[in-house]
């Protein structure tokens, strides 16, 4: 299919297909926030976000067109690569630009019911045009091989992003502190990242990332790039909600708009990971020896505390998105946990659950965006006895439900054992204990919900049957299959975690 | 006027708020030959409108300059600069390479030349609705202060 796709696209479109991802919703952006009223910015959206789905498979078929994934590089305005900006796609790059647009793709569509009801009718072109700022700003990043260029757009999604959240205001007015939280908290973060950038280039002269990554070989013990490395680790840090610095993020999804939520929770913290992978291993490079112990002794207790930490919160939460919301923070433990074993087994074990993470979290935020609209709250208390009254969409959150605790033919199962067999390889036994905890807990958390949903009468029984409208379900059920498609035949997203993988280790033997 | 204590201040903005928005076009345009260019230019051309609010009042200068007016600038700029971009991929280059805006032999600077003024304008326009419009969003929202207060 992906050939199909890439075949059907014109060769000179698809030579500049590394910029069209990002053009085309950069240029629609404003053009929506033009647009006399929301449906029409609705619409475009889904036009930006399905061009750069399109051009986000061509690229994914052209770095897979040679054995061991093509490098694609693109010289933004023509200049060279070093001296301009080069765009550089690939495996790992290709795998989160996929990631991104396809959920930037449902997520558009599935939208309007929800920002009907939660954006007060003025607003919703401006709305669009956030969202497609933001949608820009994460492909940027995805796709961009300049250090700096890289900051700029994670600022350019972190400041569409705020807005978004503060527009949940009208629906509850917690989310202004929430967002003003969140501007704070990622505005240090970026700080830290260009500081750190700041003294890479100081120390190297160059912003490219590839060059910085052969400059710095010679560079070990530099001080000035020891300060860089611990502030972009930070700043990184801090954007993907790594375990001490993730504050920010409950209180971002609990009161945002539900179509954000949802939005935010699949891909913002996966593209900081990703961001932080880049940095962590092909630009600073395993031989850093600063490194290397970076990795073990914080990035791995830090994984792991998330991951009990931030699930024994979750079991505490009343409200569900709150739950939801610890438990992303719990998984981005298990993503972290992943990388820090720092072998191709352990990485593509990060990588895969990253993306089967944007799954889960993607169709549960969904169906709860569903269920938001017809009954307004997200306590627990309102969720009771949902599962006979709104069953397709119920069953649809039961499906990511029972995905995130990892049941077997589910794609968390699939990422879970894929994570396990890499600690045993690695001989970390005792993590393996920790991840089956962390599993327990989730069971814990999501069973409350879904023993409420199920097995409770309605604490209101008037409540009639009232399923999530088509546009909800149709994208909400897709997500969903491809939660069972993934976990039964997980063999796709398994090699482009691999690939990914294995790109990062390009030169380096582990 | 009687008992209006900012006579001084308001001849001297009318005075100054011309010389400082063709200060910011010097700015813009000279931009090739010196420090500056649109951002610059275009907070200065933004200080202007905020100046005049300071001094009239928010109410004459959002009658002036509508904040629907200066979001749709702000938009406008973005749309021209990317429109730049997007011209040089119909013409055949790589995104904003203004070599390929004309098609010119090599060595022909034209594209430069048109292409780099354009995108000026492009954040100039950008940078100043947007400045207008983050003023105007802060400004909108308190009570105006009342004379007695000064």
């Amino acid at each position: 299919m992906i050939e199909l796709i890439s075949s059907l696209v014109p060769a000179d479109i698809a030579a500049h297909a590394p910029a069209l991802l990002v053009v085309a919703p950069m240029f629609l952006a404003p053009i929506a926030a033009f647009m006399p009223n929301g449906r029409l910015a609705w619409l475009l959206s889904i036009i930006a976000t399905g061009v750069s789905l399109i051009m986000a498979i061509v690229l994914l078929a052209q770095v897979r067109s040679i054995e061991g994934g093509a490098v694609l590089s693109y010289a933004m305005g023509g200049w060279a690569p070093d001296a301009g900006i080069e765009f550089r796609i690939d495996a790992l790059n290709s795998m989160v630009l996929l990631l991104v647009s396809v959920i930037g793709f449902l997520a558009a569509i599935f939208s309007w019911p929800s920002v009907v009801a939660e954006v007060r009718d003025a607003k919703r072109a401006m709305f669009y045009a956030a969202y497609l700022v933001c949608f820009t700003g994460l492909c940027g990043v995805a796709s961009t091989g300049d250090a700096f260029n890289l900051f700029v757009f994670l600022e350019i999604s972190s400041i569409a992003t705020y807005v978004l959240v503060a527009l949940g205001a009208s629906r509850d007015r917690r989310a202004l502190p929430a967002a003003a939280n969140y501007l704070l908290m990622g505005t240090i973060g970026a700080s830290f990242f260009v500081v750190g950038v700041g003294f890479l280039y100081a120390a190297t002269g160059t912003l490219n990332m590839a060059e910085l990554a052969v400059r710095l070989q010679d560079m070990q013990g530099n001080k000035a790039v020891l300060a860089g490395y611990a502030f972009i680790f930070v700043g990184l840090g801090i954007k993907a909600a790594m375990f001490p610095l993730h504050q920010w993020l409950p209180n971002a999804y609990a009161y945002s708009p539900s179509f954000v939520t949802m939005f935010l929770a699949a891909t913002a913290t996966k593209v900081a990971i990703y961001a932080l992978v880049r940095f962590l291993f092909t630009v600073f490079g395993l031989e850093f020896a600063f490194e290397g112990s970076t990795l073990i002794w914080i990035l791995m207790p830090m994984g792991i505390a998330a991951m009990i930490a931030c699930s024994f919160q979750a079991v505490f939460q009343t409200d569900v998105r709150r739950t939801l919301a610890y438990s992303s923070v719990a998984q981005v433990g298990y993503m972290l946990l992943g990388i820090s074993i720092a072998t191709t087994a352990g990485v593509s074990a990060g990588m895969f659950h990253l993306v089967n993470h944007a799954l889960i979290k993607g169709a549960l935020f969904m169906a709860l965006a569903g269920m938001v609209l017809s009954y307004q709250g997200t306590s627990l208390n309102d969720l009771k006895g949902l599962g006979r009254s709104a069953p397709w969409t119920m069953t649809a959150f039961a499906i990511g439900a029972v995905s995130l605790i990892g049941v077997p033919l589910t794609a968390g199962f699939q990422s879970k054992f894929a994570l396990v067999n890499a600690l045993f390889e690695h001989g970390w036994w005792w993590a393996v204990a920790v991840v089956m905890f962390s599993s327990l807990l989730a069971v814990v958390y999501m069973g409350r919900i879904l023993e409420a949903v199920f097995f409770r009468a309605p604490s209101n029984p008037n409540k009639r049957r009232k399923e999530a409208p088509l546009l909800i379900l149709i994208p909400l059920w897709i997500l969903a299959i491809a939660n069972i498609w993934v976990g039964v035949q997980g063999g796709f997203v398994a090699g482009l975690a691999e690939d990914a993988a294995m790109s990062l280790f390009i030169g380096d033997v582990s | 006027m009687k008992g209006d204590h900012h006579v001084i201040l308001r001849v001297v903005a009318k005075v100054l708020i011309p010389v400082i928005a063709l200060y910011g076009f010097y700015v813009h345009f000279h931009g090739e030959y010196s420090p500056g260019g649109g951002f610059q230019a275009g907070v200065i051309l933004a200080v202007t409108v905020i100046l005049y609010s300071l001094i009239f009042g928010i109410a004459p200068a959002m009658r002036a300059i509508t904040p629907g007016f200066a979001r749709f600038i702000a938009g406008l700029g973005f749309i021209i600069y990317v429109g730049v971009g997007i011209w040089a991929l119909a013409t055949g280059g790589n995104f904003l390479d203004y070599d390929a805006l004309f098609r010119e032999e090599p060595g022909g600077h034209n594209g430069q030349h048109v292409g780099i003024i354009v995108i000026e304008i492009g954040v100039l326009f950008a940078v100043a609705g947007s400045m207008v419009s983050i003023f105007y969003a802060f400004a909108g929202r308190v009570t105006e202060i009342r004379d007695e207060d000064w």
